[in-house]
């Protein structure tokens, strides 16, 4: 091989001797040069500028012998990515070496670019934990802990007599609490650790009740087997288990709202079939690393971007425009681009593919009564058949009567006012027609021919009526009574008695387009930036240029006529994580159901904050909440369970009224946030857990003593006041959460929001918090206040992990988990239409195990210890009203029924259902691993249809083999992960096309023939995906009645193209998409229309700077924590990869000039303090920030290289430091419609963006 | 392999690699899969083979472009190319106290934590937490530059000012909030055709593979003299602190013999590289880089660039010692087109009269806002090639990456990108196909489509198109009772083994094969001992073919 000839003459210069030696040695180099050409004839290039050498041997082996490999295996990531990446995983020498990624996804098309390769540099860096110095290795206990259990293990012999004394003695409890955090942890046998763990469950279990145990692990589609064997268990015990979607306050709760559903959205490869892209608070290209191509490349196509973002965000580099709003103000751009589509596409001009769309598909039509309030008018409740005692007109007179015999369902059908008629009209569809029998057949979308008329708008003879519309961008949000009013007219018409005007006058009326006749305060055009929602209004609030906006909103407008609906608003957590998010989307869904982009490809909402989409819905769902063998299982709402039992309640010193409308009635005053957790709870909105203050099992005793049915006599229980609610006094240690697993997670490290509060309350550990307790005169009305709080509710905190985390520093137990890449599981996600798996690359290293492995053998503890202890016990079950069940229709009209205002107490009506439920708990371990029989008997329903997987449990049995031992004799075993992921498999209609085919002739039924779902079902009856085939290679899924989009090899997944195809309606009150919410919370927070509501002032709110700080050289900001690029929440923080392509530690992006105020210079040390917490991080400097925002990209944890901080002498502070949790009434909302519970659909978020913190330069002398 | 005297037209075949600049997501998977893939190693933790840079910024290692400081590439000295780093004398005269070398402290040094304190921090006051501490001596540390220390901007405009292609502009560039621009910068070694790294090695180590032009260190050959590390002016040549010699990217030539891509490429999330067969002229590159005016040097080198539809050259490369393979390659090279068709894609630097053979396709960035404020429409066709100046790129900050100052060729671009994604808006919309559009930018609308599919659809073989390798020597056809890898020394095989070595463990020697067995030349599956490649079971190759 060749190597290049020196070659140039140097010049001859006059610098002396040195470059006389140069030349001369020149001279040599090119004589040898001659010379060697033509002793050895080696070849040269004309000029002589390079020598070929073919003659000489080279070793170039070492790089061979590196890359050479002993095996590939296909695995992927498992959890809090909704990537779902596929990875091809190196193995050498037993060893995992490195990872890079798959490039098989079958194709999408010949004229769409390709899902390969997906990934991302934290996925890439994965296979560093294998053997990192972080990763946990064996069994973990806190030393104090276990010297004390073993002491008394020996004494009395017994392990849960030992786990009650040291957890029922105050002195041994305060000093295993204490030393949570702080060091100590010790090697235990694996043996000893389940053994405690079991010990513990048993003990809670006998004395305080199978809720007071509790189960944390999210995002099941990334790893689906892992998380269901662990839920599994949790149901077996009656353990219920948190929700996390709305909890991380990912959950847009404005889709439960808008749509019914908890979150559909099109698969990234949609994105190319976008003609007009909005990126709005998403940063694609670090937040969906793998996916971000599509946007790259749809470009390509003549797709405009534009992308806003309060920072130059790595989404900006793509955009052709960029838009800054300052942080938390987007709702207002949007409502002012929503102003300019109503004047000039519905006002000005009608476009019929839009008016046409609003009519069908969305609640604009519906009629809404106009209401007096003192003197004024507001608008109030839709007006429903029952309100007008409409007889059907259009039905036959059989159909009639057999309409009177469901009178009750009279009250859930909103109606129309029919243009043809000149006369109301129940359309088809409504949520009347879900749930009762006269409905089957008639659930649909087809008007038939009821033209509805979206207006009563005359511009002559009309009649009007000013109403009053609140507004909240004037002054400080958090001021009770929260801003003023806005008196605009719109049209009416009287209809049985009552002033009745449309959504659609309503929406004109709130977004300020002023028809003439219309008296009111109507904005002078689009640069009065006096009155809402005009563009020049928006830039005083937001500093985007009116005409920007304008032009923007046209735009996006034009391309949605052109292309029917061809725009797409990718959103994400710069807009769903604040406080008010559900108007900040509320307002973008306007934008897009009023241009008909929902429902069709290449349109329509794109929300991706740790959305994710288990593609096998019904057989993980199944297996998960263990409804193959007990039913209900226990769920609770994550956020109202932390509110509470991290008593972040008692910091809270604002009343709930603080942010209701001037318009409201008034329901919150006087109450706190917590009086309100409460009432929901009471009331069968949100579950609660633990339950009552007594033990379930005590209870289930008693109700089966008394031989009642259980919720009647829980009723009477309540009535008589001898029964109450644990939520009412959750600071008594009857009512305190006592045993909670993690995994899967880093609960504290990463979404504890209002981490200090979890330290100190929950845990009893040490703490950073400095905030005041509310004073007595903000204290709750309805809630129990504690003069001392507790410190150290939970007597366990076990957790699961394969790496150190702040989760785990803080265990009681650590137990060893495998990695992704040495275990058997299943992946998917809404970002692409594929199932795929994990597969070993090695068995489990050191101790470690696997999830299911672990759970399996906890469970035969337990069931050993069980024996004797708990054997057979019936336990009372609590179930919240939830949506997509008969329940949803529990509380007709929105309103706020309390049984303790005005009695009685109705079960499953006014108040949560009950049920008793027998648990056999001996029997865990053996039910645990077979799949029980209530599945084929009892069916499987998944958001309202049921299938019965009769042949699907046979095929079980046959692949998996039965097991012997009685109470599970001849049930398909679930004794290994492979065979779990093949019951998942089995049992979905995605992945199994005899199911879907059952559950879309179910649906069908419901929705009529016209709606030709039965044809749909037919033409995916023969697909069928196993276990093998998703190791083999990601396989397709297809579209089941389980989603709401269509599947095909030829077609991308967007949400709602069932919905708008096939006429199915939406899980809405309407049936419809709404606009208009009439519950009576959403009336009292002035959030029945989109409104523009700005980030919460937390001054205002009763939140102040801790003393001492906010002095010299400090600067108070904005503290917003978008997602990372070095991490994928956690994970991946501390992998040395990613902190070395970081900054080595954690960071605080800071602006230019809030940098230079506080005189601190790129990477110095500073400090950022509220009455939260403390963060000790190094400041980026960077003009891509806007003054008066920083950015601490989350999770940036403890773990590595966090120095004590000055300001209280104690570690610094996770990201969640800063942070708390704040609950908004509206969420807490069920038993109506859209706005039930059902587990992470509807629920309060822990929404955590609207924080302000103190910062200033600290000491560079850092200690650790 | 030719010897003596080359045929009259010598081809040389190089796989050249494009980065689309314009897709790059800046999300570093490359460098990760590569670091992980190559370079995790004792000696090498500071090392990435493959690094992403933000720009404007100064880069990895710091400021790496500064050749006043570096004294990288060639300069022109009376005609003549010279090392910037000096003529072999002057080097050898530094061999052991080179200036010129980047130290430690501008790479930057590399860290771990006590991650161990996690687990094993006894019971004390306060949450265990892991400290840095520096891999090179395993003391303390404290973090204060990294390999990626500005990505997204970080260090404000005190440390991106220090960008040498920003100081060498001729406007000056505002780092603030309002005017905010980025992009991201992918480097590997770009495998040049004029290696300057080569040039000054004393030792002869480097070497210019000649069937595909990757540039290696020698392993065996190298001393650990260091002057490859100042000579390269893209500062893509290590040294290994542990063996004392000098690594660089291999082009994973392991992956490129095999057809493979390299690992950059293939896990690159972006999709924005593409690897193909260029073939060029090896006697025309040192005239080439030796043109006066550094804005010539991109002309060029195309200049230097071979036509492989030409029967001419596609005769003189076969002559060459060129597969036909190699030629066809060529042909559908994704680089070739993009460079030579598509002229989309410039080579980084330049001016650095190394001929690098790694390009860019420069990336369109958002128009600035004070376009916003006024309600332009960048959509209109007619403001279309005005907007090209308005973007937030300075376009002269890519020529002074790309065209030694020259916008012009950037900005033309720039323009054919733009004219690609209007042409292709009106299909998307349903509207006719306009020609109009792709004439401006100089193309035909064919064009504009064959090159949307490259740069949109980007499929994985249409970005790479890359032939086996041709250095294996392949088997004598002339056997036929052994595996195709069997033979003395051939990968099939094992030692033979040392006299008097156990012959019971070693490998059965192939036996002859019985011939015919009355089949008449086919095989009797049944009683074939399964050993060799009989005659009849794998077809006979033609004379014509060895």
């Amino acid at each position: 091989m060749p190597p290049h000839g020196e070659k140039g003459r140097p010049a001859v210069t006059h610098r002396g001797a040195r470059k006389a030696a140069e030349r001369v040695a020149g001279e040599v180099a090119e004589r040898l040069l001659q010379l060697g050409q033509q002793l050895q004839g080696t070849a040269t290039t004309s000029d002589r500028r390079a020598v070929y050498r073919p003659d000489q041997q080279v070793n170039d082996a070492p790089y061979r012998e590196r890359w050479a490999h002993d095996k590939v295996v296909r695995s992927t990531h498992g959890v809090n990515c909704t990537g779902s990446c596929s990875w091809k995983v190196y193995v050498k020498d037993g060893l995992i070496t490195w990872e890079t990624q798959q490039t098989d996804y079958p194709s999408v098309g010949p004229d769409r670019p390709e899902y390969e390769p997906r990934g991302c540099p934290r996925g890439a860096s994965f296979s560093w934990y294998t053997y990192s110095p972080t990763r946990v290795r064996y069994p973990h206990v806190r030393g104090v802990l276990l010297e004390m259990y073993r002491e008394a293990r020996q004494r009395l012999n017994d392990p849960v007599a030992a786990w009650a004394e040291v957890t029922g003695d105050a002195d041994k409890r305060r000093r295993y609490q204490d030393a949570r955090g702080k060091g100590g942890l010790v090697r235990l046998g694996w043996d000893e650790a389940l053994e405690i763990a079991a010990a513990a469950h048993v003990h809670t279990i006998r004395t305080h009740g199978p809720d007071r145990v509790a189960g944390f692990s999210p995002i099941p589609a990334m790893s689906m087997a892992s998380h269901a064997v662990g839920a599994r268990f949790m149901a077996l015990l009656g353990a219920p288990m948190l929700s996390f979607y709305d909890w991380y306050a990912d959950l847009p709760i404005a889709s439960p709202q808008v749509f019914g559903d908890q979150t559909d959205v099109p698969e990234s490869g949609d994105w190319w079939d976008a003609a007009y892209l909005m990126l709005w608070g998403s940063n694609v290209p670090v937040t969906r690393t793998p996916d971000a191509h599509w946007m790259a490349e749809a470009r390509y196509r003549g797709q405009k971007v534009v992308v806003v973002s309060p920072d130059y965000a790595d989404a900006t580099k793509f955009a052709d425009e960029w838009l800054h709003p300052h942080p938390g103000t987007d709702g207002a751009l949007a409502m002012a681009m929503g102003h300019v589509i109503l004047r000039e596409f519905f006002v000005d001009r009608q476009v019929p593919y839009f008016t046409d769309y609003v009519k069908s598909f969305t609640d604009l039509p519906f009629l809404v009564e106009v209401e007096r309030r003192g003197t004024s008018f507001v608008p109030g409740k839709f007006v429903t058949a029952a309100d007008l005692d409409l007889s059907e007109e259009n039905r036959s007179e059989e159909d009639r009567a057999e309409a009177g015999q469901a009178e009750e369902y009279r009250r859930w059908k909103p109606v129309v006012f029919d243009a043809g008629r000149g006369a109301p009209v129940a359309p088809p569809g409504t949520l009347g027609e879900r749930w009762s029998e006269h409905g089957a057949g008639r659930w649909h979308l087809g008007l038939g021919d009821v033209d509805p008329l979206l207006t009563f708008y005359e511009e002559r003879a009309g009649t009007s009526v000013e109403v009053l519309l609140p507004r909240f961008d004037q002054g400080a949000e958090g001021v009770s009574g929260g801003g003023g009013t806005v008196r605009r007219a719109v049209p009416v018409r009287e209809i049985g008695g009552r002033w009745v005007t449309t959504v659609f006058d309503l929406l004109l009326a709130r977004y300020g387009v002023h028809r003439p006749g219309l008296s009111g305060q109507w904005p002078e055009g689009y640069d009065d930036a006096e009155l809402p929602c005009t563009p020049a209004w928006q830039e005083s609030l937001t500093s985007v240029p009116a005409g920007a906006v304008v032009r923007a909103a046209r735009e996006f407008a034009h391309t949605a006529e052109k292309t029917r609906g061809r725009c797409m608003i990718v959103m994400g957590a710069g807009t769903n994580h604040w406080f008010h998010s559900d108007t900040i989307y509320r307002s973008f869904l306007t934008l897009l159901l009023l241009t008909g982009c929902q429902g069709v490809n290449g349109g329509g909402w794109a929300h991706y904050v740790g959305q994710e989409k288990v593609r096998p819905y019904a057989g993980w769902q199944q297996v998960q909440s263990a409804a193959d063998w007990v039913r209900p299982s226990r769920q609770m709402a994550g956020t109202p369970f932390w509110y509470l039992h991290t008593d972040q309640w008692r910091y809270e010193s604002y009343r709930a009224d603080a942010l209701a409308s001037a318009t409201g009635r008034g329901l919150f005053a006087g109450r706190h946030t917590a009086d309100l957790v409460a009432q929901s709870a009471r009331l069968g909105w949100m579950p609660s857990a633990p339950t009552f203050s007594d033990n379930p099992l005590t209870l289930g005793e008693q109700v089966r003593a008394a031989g009642r049915e259980p919720g009647q006599w829980v009723a009477d229980r309540l009535r008589q006041g001898q029964l109450r609610f644990a939520c009412e006094d959750p600071d008594d240690p009857a009512n305190w959460p006592r045993v909670l697993t993690v995994w899967r997670a880093n609960l504290i490290g990463s979404s504890a929001k209002g981490n200090e509060y979890f330290l100190r309350h929950l845990l009893g550990a040490g703490d950073n918090a400095s905030a005041e307790e509310a004073p007595p005169e903000s204290r709750p009305r309805d809630v129990t206040w504690h003069e001392q709080a507790p410190r150290g509710k939970l007597d366990l905190l076990l957790a699961l992990d394969f790496r150190m985390t702040s989760t785990t520093l803080m265990a009681d137990l650590v137990l060893p988990a495998a990695t992704w890449y040495e275990k058997h599981d299943l992946s998917s996600t809404d970002m692409h239409p594929y199932v795929h798996a994990f597969s070993p690359a090695i068995d489990p290293p050191w101790q470690a195990r696997t999830d299911f492995e672990i759970f399996q053998s906890l469970a035969a503890k337990f069931s050993e210890l069980a024996r004797g202890r708990l054997d057979t016990r019936h336990d009372l079950v609590a179930t919240a009203l939830q949506h997509d069940t008969p329940g949803e229709t529990a509380q007709p009209g929105g309103v706020v029924p309390d049984w303790r205002e005005a009695g009685p107490p109705r079960p499953g009506h006014n108040l949560p259902a009950f049920a008793l439920v027998e648990r056999d708990y001996t029997a865990v371990a053996a039910k645990l691993a077979s799949l029980g029989p209530l599945a084929e008997e009892a069916g499987m329903t998944v958001k309202g249809v049921t299938v019965y997987p009769r042949a699907e449990a046979r095929w079980l049995a046959d692949r998996c083999g039965t097991a012997r031992p009685e109470p599970v004799r001849g049930r398909p075993l679930l004794d290994t992960d492979v065979k779990l992921c093949e019951a998942i498999l089995a049992l979905s209609g995605t992945t199994n096309g005899r199911l879907a085919a059952e559950g879309f002739a179910r649906l069908a039924e419901r929705c009529g023939p016209d709606s030709r779902l039965e044809t749909l079902g037919e033409s995916v009856a023969e697909r069928r995906v196993v276990f093998s085939d998703t190791q083999a290679r990601p396989v397709q899924v297809g579209a089941s009645f389980e989603w709401s989009g269509k599947e095909g090899p030829e077609r991308r997944y967007a949400p709602f193209t069932i919905n708008t195809e096939h006429r199915k309606p939406w899980h809405t009150l309407t049936g419809r998409q709404h606009f208009y919410l009439d519950h009576d919370w959403m009336a009292e927070l002035g959030e029945q229309l989109p409104v523009y509501r700005p980030p919460l002032d937390l001054a205002a709110l009763g939140e102040h700077s801790p003393t001492g700080v906010g002095s010299a050289r400090s600067v108070t900001v904005r503290y917003v924590t978008p997602h990372s690029k070095w991490s994928i929440h956690s994970e991946y923080q501390e992998n040395l990869l990613m902190q070395t392509l970081a900054r080595g530690g954690p960071v605080i992006w800071i602006s230019v000039e809030d940098a230079a105020r506080i005189e601190a210079a790129d990477n110095d040390w500073i400090e950022a303090v509220n009455p939260n917490g403390v963060v000790v991080a190094r400041a980026v400097v960077s003009h891509r920030m806007p003054p008066g925002t920083v950015f601490m990209y989350h999770v940036q944890e403890r773990l590595v290289n966090v120095p004590k901080s000055e300001a209280t002498g104690r570690r610094g502070g996770v990201h969640n430091a800063l942070t708390k949790l704040l609950i908004k009434p509206t969420h807490l909302i069920g038993g109506y419609g859209q706005l039930s519970f059902a587990p992470n659909y509807y629920g309060p978020t822990g929404n955590q963006r609207d924080a302000v913190t103190v910062i200033r330069r600290r000491s560079q002398n850092v200690e650790y | 392999m030719p010897r003596g005297t080359p045929p009259t037209r010598r081809v040389m075949a190089q796989v050249a690699m494009v980065m689309n600049l314009d897709k790059c997501i800046g999300c570093h998977t490359c460098s990760v899969t590569c670091k992980q893939t190559w370079t995790n190693r004792t000696g090498t933790e500071y090392v990435w083979f493959n690094n992403v840079e933000t720009r404007p910024g100064q880069g990895y290692p710091r400021g790496h472009e500064d050749q006043d400081r570096w004294k990288g590439g060639w300069r022109l000295k009376g005609g003549r190319l010279v090392p910037r780093s000096g003529g072999r004398a002057r080097r050898l005269a530094r061999l052991f106290a080179n200036p010129e070398l980047p130290a430690l402290s501008d790479y930057y040094e590399p860290w771990t934590y006590d991650y161990a304190n996690l687990t094993t921090a006894p019971l004390g006051e306060d949450l265990p937490t892991a400290p840095p501490r520096s891999l090179i001596d395993g003391r303390p540390t404290d973090i204060t530059w990294g390999p990626n220390w500005d990505d997204d901007l970080g260090g404000g405009p005190d440390q991106l000012a220090a960008d040498p292609v920003l100081r060498q502009m001729n406007e000056k560039v505002r780092l603030e909030y309002e005017q905010a621009f980025m992009f991201y910068l992918p480097r590997i070694c770009e495998h040049c055709l004029n290696p300057s790294c080569v040039a000054v090695c004393p030792s002869g180590a480097l070497y210019k593979r000649i069937e595909d032009g990757i540039v290696l260190v020698d392993q065996d050959r190298c001393r650990g003299w260091r002057m490859c590390v100042s000579g390269c002016p893209y500062k893509k040549i290590y040294f290994n602190h542990r063996t004392g010699k000098a690594e660089k990217c291999t082009l994973c030539y392991p992956r490129i013999e095999a057809g493979e891509p390299t690992v950059c490429s293939e896990t690159c999330v972006g999709r924005l590289r593409y690897l193909g067969v260029v073939l060029y002229d090896p006697d025309k590159v040192g005239e080439a880089a030796r043109v006066p005016d550094e804005k010539d040097l991109y002309e060029a080198q195309l200049g230097c660039f071979l036509d492989p539809f030409d029967p001419e050259v596609a005769r003189a490369a076969e002559a060459s010692g060129i597969p036909h393979d190699w030629v066809t390659a060529a042909r559908r090279s994704p680089v070739r087109a993009l460079i030579t068709d598509y002229r989309v894609a410039l080579p980084l630097h330049p001016e650095y009269r190394t001929m690098p053979m790694v390009w860019y396709v420069p990336p369109l960035s958002p128009i600035v806002d004070s376009l916003t404020r006024s309600g332009h429409d960048g959509e209109d066709p007619a403001n279309l090639f005005g907007a090209i100046d308005t973007l937030r790129i300075p376009l002269d900050y890519l020529a002074h990456l790309f065209t030694a100052g020259d916008t012009a060729p950037v900005e033309a671009a720039l323009c054919r990108l733009a004219a690609m994604r209007t042409y292709m808006r009106r299909i998307n919309l349903g509207d006719p196909r306009d020609p109009a559009i792709a004439q401006a930018v100089g193309l035909g609308g064919d064009d504009i489509e064959a090159m949307y599919r490259l740069l949109a659809l980007a499929k994985y073989e249409d970005r790479y198109v890359i032939p086996t390798s041709y250095t294996g020597t392949l088997p004598p056809d002339t056997l036929d009772d052994g595996c195709s890898l069997d033979g003395n020394g051939g990968p099939g095989m094992y030692d033979a083994g040392l006299p008097g070595m156990d012959t019971f463990h070693t490998p059965p020697a192939p036996e002859p094969v019985a011939a015919g067995d009355g089949l008449r030349g086919r095989v009797n599956l049944l009683n074939w001992n399964g050993r060799g490649t009989p005659r009849g079971l794998f077809p006979r190759r033609r004379e014509s073919e060895q």
